[in-house]
């Protein structure tokens, strides 16, 4: 429902620049995976659009409106970010910590209501975290918490969502989880997603258009069928894929070939041949 | 509009969660604005002179406006309750409330369960200011008190105003490296006061005294001066306790949910310390409090910084009162230092309370 935009945009920590000059957009309710080999400055991107720190040069527009001249206040009603590895103080409750989603929606001395409790409930249910409520951070799985903060954003009914490796440290199946809730959210309510992602073939899977950062500059973007293929990735993480069509929607899929290692060595070597 | 916002409906209705503890917390305010006030009454009636409780409690009440007590009792025991004894109660809860809140306030900020009000170098500075004082030629008494409160006031707030243009680097303020530089120059400011003490001659005992703290001697106009820094303060802090929560997430993420971290770092670090440095500036460094009475709070009524701090503020009030009644009653007529008694009884029940849960309190 929002249009995300970077202009040349430069970023870094002190001297050390990590996106040197990037441009690209992210249209209303599209759902768009940023991907990058480690360092790349995928995070760092997340966290710019969300003004936890500022471009040295360049400009950032969310629907037209340059970043720094929104309010962190109004920020949050436009935006709500799951940081990657979320740290959360063990001694709340999960309800609690959802709860704090309603943050930007609250005046400076108001509590929350009966409609912000209604929506923070609601928050939980299409998480699946409901039956968590009552229960403290510390006896929360990675999986939880993660599930968690996904509530707390939706509680925080943003127009656009950007997540950080939503998925690291998630088994196979809380990552399709995850992953098909956003899409969801995505499709229903028309949000407007950005993702960071390290896992190419989710983000094949789930994404409308990818984005490949490779040195703090757009590699290649485009649908996953013309970004994904073994040149880029060759080119950009400097590994073999294998590429090949997804058996079930022919949707690209990367499938790694070992490298020099010593225990590499093809398996008709190791087993005499016998396959 | 996302389709997901829903119209208002009874919490009930909505959201089938008990919240057992909200309702817990409004009674335990409750009780514990009452627990105060009897905790006052009661010990204005303790002391060397015997004066009845129900007496007292005339006097008191004859004090309130549209009160009409006719007075039964002599004036010197007027003088007693009035003069002596209920500006040295009135004193003690305001610098327990000051101190709880100050405590719950930095470790809100920084993130740290071993944070106190002293942490970055309030309690060194009003020490090495008080020190100056007790050496000078000369005092000044003109505004009811002597002119050591007001170096100590000056010291402290001095010291972290140094601590602060250190710490700071560009827009941004560290709170790493806000403790580094506090303990740092904590420990400067320490090894002054220790050569003053040894070479203060016969001043020695006065400024080992000031340093342990005590109420002795506390005046109407000392009161005067530490209630508007404990109230405006202590108001500005309460102001923000949903922010503190959120800070209990970390900085990025209190960002993205809407909060100006910089901004509210510079307001609840300036509003603490000058609760802390009006406090400290009269009474002395008085420990444990400040640590102490946060923690037990988050172990009875939960870590939400809108009970936290209210219920800190009251707890801190009631429990320095009480000691101060102990310090100066158990071996009267001789006082015992005010810190000795609060590390005495607080420490076992603090120790029970945190055996009873033995789970994480704070992270």
């Amino acid at each position: 429902m929002i249009k995300l935009e970077l202009q040349s945009v430069r970023l870094g920590y002190g001297d050390n620049v990590v996106v040197r000059d990037l441009t690209f957009r992210v249209m209303p309710g599209e759902m768009v995976g940023l991907i990058g080999p480690n360092g790349s400055g995928k995070s760092t991107i997340i966290k710019a659009l969300s003004r936890v720190i500022s471009p040295s040069s360049g400009q950032i527009f969310l629907d037209g409106k340059d970043i720094s001249q929104i309010s962190r206040g109004d920020l949050a009603r436009l935006i709500g970010v799951v940081p990657q590895m979320p740290l959360l103080p063990s001694a709340f409750t999960a309800f609690e910590i959802v709860l704090m989603g309603r943050n930007p929606h609250l005046r400076f001395f108001q509590y929350e209501g009966p409609r912000d409790m209604a929506i923070t409930w609601q928050a939980m249910e299409m998480t699946a975290t409901h039956s968590l409520a009552e229960r403290r951070v510390d006896e929360l799985s990675g999986g939880e918490i993660q599930r968690i903060v996904i509530a707390r954003v939706l509680a925080q009914e943003p127009k656009s969502i950007l997540l950080d490796e939503p998925t690291a440290n998630l088994d196979i199946r809380h990552q399709v989880e995850i992953l098909d809730l956003i899409k969801n959210l995505c499709l229903e309510n028309n949000l407007t997603v950005l993702a960071a992602l390290h896992d190419l073939n989710l983000a094949a899977q789930y994404c409308d258009r990818l984005i490949l950062i490779n040195n703090g500059q757009v590699h290649a973007q485009g649908t996953p069928g013309e970004v994904i293929n073994s040149r880029n990735i060759k080119e950009v993480y400097e590994a073999e894929g294998c590429v090949y069509a997804h058996p079930v929607n022919g949707l690209p899929a990367v499938l790694l070939k070992a490298g020099n290692s010593k225990q590499a060595k093809p398996r008709d070597e190791i087993e005499g041949g016998v396959v | 509009m996302p389709s997901y916002r829903v119209e208002p409906l009874p919490v009930e209705q909505v959201v089938p969660v008990r919240f057992p503890h909200w309702r817990r917390r409004v009674y335990a305010i409750l009780g514990l604005l009452v627990a105060t006030v009897v905790v006052m009454a009661f010990a204005t009636t303790v002391g060397s002179v015997q004066i009845p409780f129900l007496t007292t409690c005339r006097v008191l009440l004859s004090q309130l406006p549209l009160v009409d007590i006719a007075p039964t009792w002599p004036s010197t025991t007027e003088t007693i309750i009035l003069e002596i004894r209920l500006p040295r109660v009135v004193l003690a809860g305001l610098v327990g409330a000051a101190l709880a809140i100050a405590g719950a306030t930095y470790q809100g900020l920084f993130r740290n369960p071993l944070a106190d009000p002293y942490l970055i170098g309030v309690a060194q500075g009003a020490a090495l200011g008080a020190a100056i004082g007790f050496l000078l030629p000369f005092d000044w008494y003109g505004m009811g008190f002597g002119i050591i409160p007001l170096l100590a006031f000056t010291g402290a707030l001095s010291s972290v105003a140094i601590v602060y243009s250190l710490a700071r680097v560009g827009k941004t303020l560290p709170m790493t490296t806000l403790i580094l530089a506090g303990v740092a120059l904590g420990a400067f400011w320490g090894s002054i006061i220790s050569y003053l003490i040894i070479t203060s001659g016969e001043k020695i005992h006065g400024i080992i005294f000031w340093l342990m703290g005590s109420f002795a001697l506390s005046q109407w106009s000392e009161v005067t001066f530490v209630l508007p820094y404990v109230v405006v303060g202590a108001a500005i802090i309460l102001l923000y306790a949903r922010s503190l929560n959120i800070m209990q997430l970390d900085e990025e993420q209190a960002q993205q949910l809407g909060i100006n971290v910089e901004k509210l770092k510079l307001i609840l670090l300036a509003a603490a310390t000058l609760i802390t440095a009006a406090a400290v500036s009269f009474v002395g460094i008085i420990g444990f409090v400040g640590i102490i009475i946060p923690h037990a709070v988050r172990l009875v009524w939960g870590p939400d910084y809108r009970f936290l701090l209210p219920l800190s503020v009251l707890s801190g009030a009631v429990f320095l009162i009480l000691a101060d009644l102990i310090a100066r009653t158990a071996l009267a007529p001789t006082e015992v230092p005010i810190g000795v008694i609060t590390a005495i009884c607080g420490a076992p029940f603090f120790l029970y309370l945190l055996r009873r849960k033995k789970r994480a309190v704070f992270f």
